[in-house]
């Protein structure tokens, strides 16, 4: 019985992050998991204590979606490529972007996987996420998706500090705030 | 054999939340679905939506059966909800955060809540937000017709209480039942949908070029049809104003679930 309560002690204390409360206004408040592009499923609250670009696409979306992922490079470069910054892009279609679909994707971009992550979850938990960050969306028929393109930028809290709506080239506002947000602890 | 009694234990706290959803004293009426013509169409042309078989909650969920809520759930009280989740006028007609008080009664419909809060309300009934697509369809019901929305008669009794004051006090649910046995879908208070940031009328992005392009990625964003129905357009121009922390006095919801 005791080591039982032990273990279940240490798993809640494992899930509880052994930091302070997140603040109220903390995306990280959200409980969903995310599946990466290697198969491994964390939660989304995992990934504080890292400043993030965050945005929403589909892999087999040929036009904006990749000028979303090159505009978060390209931002990530403009600001001096700080180590402490990650990327993540999290699927609008998680019934057909499977952790293949993620990992091939990757690949084919040379995304860096020291700081990028490709992500997908449950279609509820995909529809509460963009509401979270501000991001429509809208499955059409033909498999295609209309959405909203943005870039948000999270400090290490999970607080949204920054967000453009300028994609294809980097936003020097945009680009500023990254700078601040990776450099300062 | 010392380990029955945790287990035991943990096996009541799993079935809580199933006994209270069964509980629920408002009931959810099937509709049968099928195409549907809706002012959205589903090929951004003029394609109706498909439906399947559903169910959805016969009456708006109302103050007491939030309150319910609030009580099993107290992280959804308005003095724990976290900010990134209901606005600062979350729940703010009630008296306190676990009593209504005189300015909210038992049967008026629950207002001021946000679409996160709907949605984990729903939740707890085993169920889910309805999408626009059965929103729509449900409401396009009268007392006689599943489909009224060629009659004249229809679009103007919704659009007279869109002009009715916001500032007179809500009536309790229920209103005449509809063909499907639903109450309360015009007339009572505005109603969160799933998809409410999934319509995007602010652009229609086929008709400009440039950066305003490249904010809406697919096919392009929902052109409308049948514009002569202005009742439902304004809906639609309403919930994708909203911020999904949004709260307002005539803004509540009711649940669906699958069939």
């Amino acid at each position: 019985m005791k080591r039982l309560l032990l273990l279940l002690a240490l798993l809640l204390a494992g899930t509880a992050h052994a930091t302070s409360p997140l603040p109220g206004d903390s995306v990280y408040q959200l409980a969903v998991p995310l599946t990466d592009q290697d198969g491994h499923t964390a939660a989304f609250a995992a990934r504080r204590g890292t400043p993030q670009i965050v945005s929403m696409f589909y892999t087999s979306c040929t036009m904006v979606c990749p000028m979303i992922i090159d505009t978060m490079k390209a931002t990530r470069r403009a600001a001096g490529e700080p180590a402490r910054l990650h990327l993540l892009a999290v699927s609008f279609d998680p019934a057909r972007d499977s952790v293949d679909a993620l990992r091939r994707y990757a690949a084919a971009h040379k995304l860096d996987q020291r700081w990028w992550t490709l992500a997908r979850t449950a279609p509820q938990d995909t529809r509460s996420l963009a509401a979270l960050l501000g991001v429509q969306y809208r499955p059409l028929r033909d498999g295609e998706f209309n959405h909203s393109s943005a870039l948000l930028l999270l400090d290490g809290e999970g607080r949204i500090v920054a967000r453009t709506d300028v994609i294809g080239r980097t936003d020097p506002a945009f680009v500023a705030a990254v700078r601040k947000a990776a450099g300062s602890k | 054999m010392r380990r029955r009694p945790v287990l035991l234990l943990l096996g009541l706290l799993l079935a809580g939340p199933a006994l209270a959803a069964d509980r629920a004293p408002s009931g959810y009426r099937p509709l049968p679905g099928g195409r549907f013509a809706s002012v959205v169409p589903a090929d951004d042309k003029a394609a109706p939506a498909v439906l399947r078989p559903f169910r959805l909650r016969a009456e708006p969920v109302t103050n007491a059966e939030f309150l319910a809520f609030v009580r099993r759930h107290p992280e959804w009280r308005r003095d724990r909800a976290p900010s990134v989740f209901a606005d600062a006028r979350y729940l703010s007609q009630w008296a306190a955060p676990d009593r209504l008080g005189p300015t909210a009664r038992p049967r008026q419909p629950v207002t001021q809540v946000s679409w996160f809060a709907a949605q984990a309300y729903c939740e707890s009934e085993h169920a889910r937000l309805p999408t626009w697509y059965e929103w729509e369809y449900a409401a396009a019901a009268d007392g006689t017709r599943a489909d009224a929305r060629g009659d004249p008669a229809w679009r103007e009794r919704v659009l007279s209480w869109y002009s009715r004051p916001s500032s007179d006090a809500l009536p309790p649910v229920g209103g005449a039942p509809d063909v499907h046995g639903v109450r309360d879908l015009n007339g009572l208070v505005w109603e969160w949908v799933e998809d409410f940031n999934a319509m995007m009328t602010s652009a229609d992005s086929r008709e400009q070029d440039g950066a305003d392009k490249l904010r809406f990625c697919g096919a392009g964003a929902i052109t409308m049809e049948q514009k002569e129905n202005y009742a439902t357009l304004m809906r639609i121009a309403m919930l994708s104003s909203l911020k999904a922390t949004d709260t307002t006095a005539n803004l509540g919801f009711r649940c669906a679930r699958p069939d």
